[in-house]
């Protein structure tokens, strides 16, 4: 039960009970649908960006904890940031979940560092990454 | 016979012993996806292969003779399982999934055509469901769907009411996956005769745990999978009524399926081996020979009651947790073994992770029955399953940590 245990920490459920940027942001001018077939997590992003800066940021969707907390977690960190900043987390993030990441790197995820065991959860994988891949399809796309 | 409930525990427990896999370590309650094997159908697989393997149907020497032997030994023990008339009716496949493919293939494209009817249940397995979505898209016939109430009963009154003469096809499975519920399949199958259409049973969920007679249910197809009942992976099997499987195409074309062959075309083989083209899985077929011995030394009597014993003792368990809910009956006994939940605020795959952490196995997801999950209102539930060599011990290991998961994923009580 260890293992389990520090899984599914307070970062996480935290994030997945109450989560601070489940909202729909009206004037967004970012938009996209994200899913897992596989397993049916579902998030949509919804982003302003205005001159280049991420000034406000949402999602709703259904999922599983880790998607979703994860989805919450990111928008935390790129809220305030570049595209360009934004993509470089989503990179780092992207290495964490391969476990190719430094302490310092890790540090600069923030909250979203609670997702690091993920990496020895292969079938989990697809859950984390969503918010991340949908955000990063979003910039590569627009 | 009727067991005491003692004399279940004590043959649960001796039996628990043929499976080598099953120990006190795991609870093991994904059986609706794949059961266990027990030691004597491993055993009677590995003899075929250490004494008795040559290619079936071909080589006129003893040791082919012998696999041939084998091969069709089993076919006839699966049409005395089921209780069909003739061996030539029991086909061969890997699974319920190909059993179902074939006949869609071959008697539904061939024999259902623009603008006709097909009929199946909103609870189909995914299996029983896109094969005929395939024929009706190819051939231009349309498909309704049979809702059942919300518990899962499908009164066949339903049936009466969107059948026409335009049906030509009603498939329907036995045991649903999900609600676990008992289709009257012999009054849903009259309907269809009385209409002018064939019935296909799904007995996917069905054949392993009770007795499943063909010509009792008048059932124009069954289809079942070996690797549900106790027999290795890749073997299943297509019932089909002789008249209807002499009268459709081959499914699949290759070796040892013709009578004939010219360059220009061919003759087929008789039945059944015009439907099983290519070398056959006699290995597997040997072991689902063995599986169906195993089950009838051991008696649906003991199998039906031992499950619904630790149906109802789960289901008991299940209700009493806040926060839980057990989709479809509230009476156990229509569960046939079969418990699929909802945990307040909880995603399935989370509940699957924290149960795999205590060492419980069990299925989280749409189980291939999403048109269902969606039809109940749901995005995605928890299924536990039950085996007849399960214990007390997997059912209270099993309760005990879906009282902890709402606590696990940060719900304070």
């Amino acid at each position: 039960m260890e293992n389990n245990r520090s899984f599914y920490n307070e970062i996480l459920t935290e994030h997945n009970v109450n989560p601070y940027h489940k909202t729909d942001i009206k004037d967004a001018n970012y938009e996209l649908h994200g899913v897992n077939p596989s397993c049916g997590d579902e998030i949509t992003l919804k982003l302003k960006v205005d001159n280049d800066k991420i000034v406000d940021a949402g999602y709703v969707g259904d999922g599983c904890a880790i998607s979703q907390a994860s989805a919450d977690m990111m928008i935390d960190l790129v809220l305030g940031k570049t595209k360009e900043e934004a993509l470089r987390l989503a990179d780092i993030f992207f290495r964490m979940i391969k476990d190719e990441i430094s302490e310092d790197e890790l540090e600069e995820l923030e909250e979203a560092g609670a997702l690091q065991d993920i990496s020895h959860m292969p079938a989990r994988v697809k859950c984390a990454v969503l918010s991340w891949h949908t955000l990063e399809e979003m910039f590569e796309c627009k | 016979m009727q067991y005491t409930i003692e004399e279940l525990r004590a043959k649960g427990a001796k039996i628990r012993a043929d499976f080598p896999i099953i120990n006190d370590t795991y609870s093991y309650l994904d059986n609706s996806a794949t059961s266990q094997k027990p030691r004597q159908v491993l055993d009677a697989v590995r003899k075929y292969y250490e004494e008795e393997n040559a290619n079936p149907l071909r080589g006129l020497y003893d040791l082919s003779v012998i696999a041939t032997e084998r091969y069709e030994d089993a076919r006839e023990a699966v049409r005395k399982f089921i209780n069909a008339k003739e061996s030539a009716e029991i086909v061969f496949t890997r699974n319920a999934s190909e059993s179902l493919n074939l006949i869609a293939y071959s008697y539904g494209r061939n024999f259902i055509q623009e603008g006709d009817e097909i009929i199946v249940s909103v609870m189909e397995h995914h299996s029983n469901m896109l094969p005929w979505q395939q024929v009706a898209k190819a051939v231009g016939a349309t498909i309704k769907y049979l809702e059942p109430l919300k518990d899962g009963t499908l009164l066949p009154q339903a049936l009466e009411d969107i059948i026409s003469e335009k049906t030509k096809l009603v498939a329907i499975t036995q045991v649903s996956n999900v609600l676990g519920c008992l289709n009257d399949i012999k009054s849903l199958a009259a309907i269809a005769h009385k209409n002018g259409a064939v019935f296909v049973c799904d007995g996917a969920q069905s054949v392993p745990h009770m007795k499943v007679d063909v010509q009792d249910l008048d059932v124009d197809f069954l289809v079942f999978s070996g690797h549900k009942m106790l027999a290795p992976m890749g073997i299943g099997a297509v019932y089909g009524k002789k008249e209807l499987l002499d009268k459709m195409p081959p499914f699949l074309y290759g070796g040892e399926m013709i009578e004939y062959v010219t360059l220009e075309g061919a003759t087929y083989a008789e039945l059944p081996h015009k439907f099983e083209a290519g070398t056959v899985n006699a290995g597997g077929a040997v072991g689902l020979h063995a599986a169906i011995d195993y089950i009838n030394d051991l008696g649906f009597d003991f199998i039906e009651q031992r499950e619904n014993q630790l149906c109802e003792y789960a289901y008991k368990q299940m209700i009493e947790i806040p926060h839980v809910h057990v989709v479809g009956s509230n009476n156990p006994d229509n569960h046939h073994g079969i418990l699929t939940f909802t945990v307040d605020g909880c995603h399935p795959h989370d509940i699957s992770e924290i149960m795999n952490a205590y060492k419980v196995n069990i299925r989280a997801g749409h189980h291939c029955a999403q048109p269902l999950t969606k039809w109940l209102g749901l995005n995605s539930t928890t299924r536990a399953s039950i085996g007849f060599y399960n214990n007390e011990q997997d059912i209270d290991r099993f309760i005990e940590c879906l009282k902890q998961i709402r606590g696990k994923l940060g719900y304070g009580e």
